[in-house]
């Protein structure tokens, strides 16, 4: 509405005591690890969990568990921000780069497109670009601070994308689906924003 | 990097912020307070969605929090009821310093999934933790909004889980519910220690669950909302009960509680 905001009388603040420049407009800086999901944490065996690809042309490629912890791991060290507000510092992942995926799959001519969707146990799901899924940006994690993911944080395992609203790092991921046109998930359909970048605070539909 | 197109042609229009005027401003319980805002060019709501709040200070600095839309959407106004923390950095602004009159900037509504409405059916299973039993309220006042043949086809049941007496929010309103809509109400303190309560102490459990819910056979809508802790005990207590896990829906208000 106005360019100008509106000044809260006689707020002042809790002022982020480090790194401020860390803190994306309207977040918050938490040392707890809040959880948002839409419904009951989902309980799998690992015995039957796996993390597949489809490609855009029908074909796909699997991973068991086992096979997924086979691949080169990477520690990534990222800072989260999510929707509701919050944002922590420098936590700590184990997992494997989407981009190794990727490149697996295309290895067995299993191809993409622009964009992708992560699908996960309980049904839910989440659109992304490709371009916010490579270059070193995005894994699929099952380690969280040198320990187990716990399953309200998503585990088994889940997607992180550390650049992007921490909705877009979809808990209990099962695969990726890769699209050559855009397809909204859960939260995107409910009028979140598509693309989630916390720089620009892109929280909802409409946002800049 | 190139942009991604919206899944939306066209482009949608943002939601914007709104500076509301405070119009009223009453006490919900011990520590908690409800603000009845008006909100300009305000679009309605569904009963369970939230609004965001935005503090800017004079230098620019902003902190932004959500909160739950208390009122039905058949209320005139929309009402938050917000519980202060003493060490939180907005519930104490919205609860202290806020005064009729002044204005206070929010956007919304926010949230189409943890939302209900008469037409969406029951029975209505409600499980509230400290303040998460903003939304629910707002589903209960929404409810009894609605002719009693309405009422009559979602029954409602309300588990609400607060730590003392005098932390429940709207017991008053509560009471209202339960005896002129139909609502069954269970109660339970968990740090009460005063001599005068008879009720039911101690943390919803599954024997509580099982016995003030409604039986899965039956497939209650089930909306739990509280403190994080308190939504993971609950919501994994109702599958394992036997309750279909895209039949409850959960809402956590973060780190606190
Ligand atoms: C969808 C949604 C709906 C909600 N609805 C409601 C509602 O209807 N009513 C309601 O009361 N709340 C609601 N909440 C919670 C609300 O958004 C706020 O989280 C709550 O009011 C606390 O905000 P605060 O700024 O007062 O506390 P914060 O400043 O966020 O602090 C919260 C707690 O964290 C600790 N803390 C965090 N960071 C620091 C720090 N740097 N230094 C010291 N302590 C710290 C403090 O101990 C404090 O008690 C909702 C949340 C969500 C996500």
């Amino acid at each position: 509405m106005a360019d100008r905001p509106f000044i809260a009388r006689g707020f002042h603040g809790r002022r982020p005591q480090a790194h401020p420049e860390r803190l994306p407009p309207g977040q918050y800086e938490t040392r707890d690890f809040p959880v948002l999901s839409a419904g009951p944490t989902p309980r799998v065996s690992l015995a039957a969990w796996d993390f597949t690809i489809h490609g855009i042309d029908g074909g796909s490629v699997r991973w068991t568990w086992d096979e997924l912890h086979a691949l080169p791991r990477e520690t990534p060290t990222v800072d989260i921000h999510c929707v509701t507000k919050w944002s922590r510092f420098d936590t700590t992942w184990e997992g494997v780069s989407v981009d190794t995926l990727l490149d697996a799959a295309a290895a067995q001519g299993v191809d993409g497109g622009a964009y992708v969707v992560a699908f996960c146990d309980g049904g839910y799901t989440t659109n992304l670009p490709a371009a916010d899924v490579t270059g070193g940006r995005a894994w699929v994690v099952w380690g969280y601070g040198g320990g187990p993911l716990p399953p309200e944080h998503g585990g088994p395992a889940r997607l992180l994308v550390p650049h992007l609203y921490f909705w877009k790092s979809a808990k209990w991921v099962r695969g990726l689906r890769l699209l050559a046109r855009d397809e909204p998930g859960f939260w995107e359909e409910l009028g979140y924003h598509e693309r989630g970048d916390p720089w620009r605070e892109q929280r909802y539909r409409g946002d800049p | 990097m190139s942009e991604p197109r919206p899944a939306v042609p066209g482009g949608p229009a943002p939601l914007a912020w709104r500076v509301a005027t405070v119009r009223g401003v009453s006490p919900a319980s011990a520590h908690a307070r409800t603000l009845v805002l008006d909100v300009p060019a305000w679009p309605g709501h569904r009963a369970g969605q939230h609004v965001d709040v935005r503090l800017v200070a004079e230098d620019g600095y902003q902190a932004q929090r959500s909160y739950s839309i208390a009122s039905a959407p058949e209320d005139t106004g929309v009402s938050l009821t917000v519980e202060r923390l003493d060490d939180g950095e907005v519930s104490p602004y919205l609860t202290d310093v806020l005064r009729p009159g002044d204005g206070l900037e929010v956007r919304g509504p926010i949230g189409g999934y943890f939302a209900w409405d008469v037409v969406a059916g029951g029975p209505l299973l409600l499980v509230g933790g400290g303040s998460g039993v903003v939304p629910l309220l707002a589903m209960l006042r929404h409810r009894a909004h609605a002719g009693a043949a309405a009422r009559a086809r979602v029954p409602a049941r309300l588990i609400y889980s607060a730590r003392t007496l005098e932390a429940v929010i709207d017991r008053a309103d509560i009471e209202r519910l339960e005896g002129a809509t139909e609502v069954d109400v269970v109660l339970t303190l968990t740090r009460e220690t005063g001599m005068e309560w008879t009720g039911r102490r101690g943390r919803v459990d599954r024997g509580l669950l099982a016995e003030a819910g409604w039986p899965p056979s039956a497939a209650p809508r089930a909306f739990v909302c509280g403190p994080t802790p308190f939504v993971e005990a609950v919501a994994t207590m109702l599958v394992e009960l036997g309750h279909e896990p895209r039949h409850v829906r959960t809402e956590r208000f973060g780190p606190t509680g």
